[in-house]
């Protein structure tokens, strides 16, 4: 079993973001990345079934040169090798482009199982991993917050709708994309960061994958940002005063007079 | 026949209920076909669902696209997605609109591989320009606003985010077409489903989510924000905090790595505002925001806000909102 863990890195959660001058893009310079959230809970999974099936782990990213960083600490985690797509002629793709590529990478690994997040947290296109399953003709459970394999082939997973959950068997090979919730992710021990120094990164480009860059890449991208703008400032708004239940009695009938809610 | 104007709406439905959402793909369709004479199409899958023909042509669509049959019951992603691909094949439609919901999502980014579409997620706006679309939508947790143009040759696939349009009636002579269904081999089968959290309103619909944050103190007493949603008839939300901790279940959580929400009232109740959270609800039509602490990122987004002790005012505010509700 040879898993394909598809990693993404984004801006922190917690990070304050600044348009640069051309409104393109975000200030570099302002922000930490990190793993996309959601790819860590798929990196767990795919480490839990390292432990009870010995499946190879493969992690794959793409992106400028600081993806390094994200793939080594998965090796430090526990994946046996990781791949980076680097190649500046590959970046500038719209999200079907990404797909694309990262299909052709994971047909090159010959994996039989996709672990990716159900979305990142900077585009929030949550397609990636579902268009990388129909690329390969494979099925795909998006959005799993409960995984169990049976075997290698064959697993039973749970997958969070509106107010519910559906209970789903999938037959390898296949994608699932992680939700939180689907388990706790490890930090990398001691021993592990030691030993990823020694484990294989690779840097694959568009010849590697058998790709043409202009079909997939920049050239090719039918989606395109042309603005970003922060969001609309709110209008000011007022502190009720009061004791607790002339508070309470003001905004109730602010809510219900004023703003026609209640 | 192929039809280069006609927009495709995919008629969402579970448990023989339409999406709302739907109703606001058919409005938005409507303008995109604009002066055109372009026509509507909706693609309604499932089983016992004809009925809810009547209900498209009240909102504009012009032709609707049903399989009803027990193959349709339940929504499994490849066989849902081989029929949208015979509709779109046979349509010839540029245009592809779903809401986006559990199902969209899982649903259209597949259904734009197969169909090798161009795909954007999360719109709050569509509208048409010379050449193709222009799109709006959030990106980073609400952090930014992204205007995205859509271009090339080959059609268009885009998810709606929920309450970005509004839905308005529009009745059209509306016609139903019968789809024989494809057969599929699905390897990914619905064999089960379960209800949790099924206990409320859909955050991501909802016009009022009441949200509850580490400000409780404990999970024991979360119960003050679940009685306030119950009493005004909303849904529950969370900050991240108190959802890492464990005192709820994760699809409440309101956020960058939870939910977007735009209800048109939002109430945050011991929530200090993070600026995840911030990011996650400040395109809430009015916010009311609850904290001890006046110094709370939270009442800097808030149109009002109320420092005080949540466990002295939640109980208050439900009992007044009931009286005011019961008495209008």
């Amino acid at each position: 079993m040879r898993i394909a863990v598809l990693i993404k890195q984004v801006p922190s959660s917690e990070a304050r973001i600044r348009i640069t001058a051309d409104g393109r893009g975000i200030e570099p310079g302002d922000v930490e990345f990190v793993v996309n959230p959601y790819d860590e809970y798929a990196m767990e999974a795919a480490l839990q079934l390292k432990d009870k099936f010995g499946a190879e782990v493969v992690t794959v990213s793409l992106g400028p040169p600081r993806i390094h960083e994200a793939l080594r600490t998965s090796l430090a985690l526990g994946a046996d090798r990781a791949v980076a797509l680097d190649d500046p002629a590959l970046f500038g793709a719209d999200a079907g482009g990404v797909a694309r590529m990262l299909a052709a990478a994971v047909r090159k690994l010959e994996a039989d199982l996709v672990l990716c997040g159900k979305l990142s947290i900077d585009e929030e296109n949550s397609s990636v991993g579902v268009q990388v399953a129909e690329l390969l003709g494979w099925p795909h459970v998006s959005v799993v917050s409960k995984l169990e394999f049976a075997d290698e082939r064959h697993a039973r997973v749970e997958r969070e709708i509106e107010g519910g959950v559906e209970q789903i068997d999938v037959d390898c090979p296949a994608v699932l994309t992680a939700n939180k919730g689907l388990n706790e992710p490890r930090y990398p021990s001691l021993k592990g960061i030691m030993m990823a120094k020694k484990k294989p990164l690779e840097s694959w480009d568009a010849a590697a994958l058998g790709l043409d860059a202009s079909a997939v890449g920049a050239a090719a991208a039918r989606v395109r940002i042309v603005a970003l703008e922060p969001p609309p400032p709110r209008p000011a708004g007022q502190l009720v005063t009061g004791d607790a239940k002339e508070m309470v009695t003001k905004v109730v009938a602010a809510l219900k007079n004023d703003r026609k809610l209640i | 026949m192929s039809n280069q104007r006609t927009i495709l709406v995919f008629a969402e439905q579970r448990d023989g209920k339409l999406k709302r959402s739907v109703l606001e793909c058919l409005a938005l369709a409507r303008e995109l076909a604009g002066s055109g004479g372009g026509s509507i199409h909706a693609v309604l899958l499932g089983a016992g669902v004809a009925s809810l023909a009547g209900e498209l042509k009240e909102h504009g669509a012009s032709r609707i696209h049903l399989a009803d049959s027990e193959t349709f019951r339940l929504p499994t992603n490849e066989t849902y997605v081989a029929a949208l691909a015979a509709v779109c094949a046979e349509s010839g439609s540029p245009l592809v609109l779903f809401p986006a919901s559990a199902m969209g999502r899982d649903l259209a980014p597949r259904l734009a591989a197969r169909i090798d579409a161009a795909f954007v997620a999360e719109c709050l706006s569509l509208s048409t320009r010379a050449e193709g679309y222009t799109a709006k939508k959030s990106m980073l947790g609400g952090k930014v606003f992204a205007t995205l143009d859509i271009s090339g040759a080959g059609p268009v696939v885009v998810t709606m985010k929920p309450g970005a349009h509004a839905a308005s009636p529009a009745p059209a002579a509306g016609e139903v077409a019968a789809l024989s269904p494809v057969a599929v081999d699905a390897r990914a089968r619905i064999v089960g489903l379960a209800a949790g959290g099924g206990d409320g309103v859909d955050l991501q619909e909802a016009d009022v989510v009441v949200s509850g944050g580490r400000g409780l103190k404990g999970p024991e007493n979360f119960h003050l924000v679940e009685s306030l949603a119950k009493a005004i008839g909303g849904a529950v939300g969370a900050s991240r905090a108190i959802v890492d901790a464990g005192w709820v279940a994760h699809h409440h959580q309101v956020g960058q790595t939870g939910v977007t929400v735009n209800p048109k009232l939002y109430i945050a109740c011991g929530i200090s505002g993070a600026i995840q959270h911030l990011a996650g609800m400040r395109g809430s039509g009015c916010i009311v925001a609850i904290n001890k602490d006046p110094e709370a990122p939270i009442f800097k987004v808030a149109d009002y806000g109320l420092v005080g002790d949540a466990f002295e005012i939640l109980p208050l505010l439900t009992e007044e909102i009931r009286r005011v509700r019961e008495a209008s």
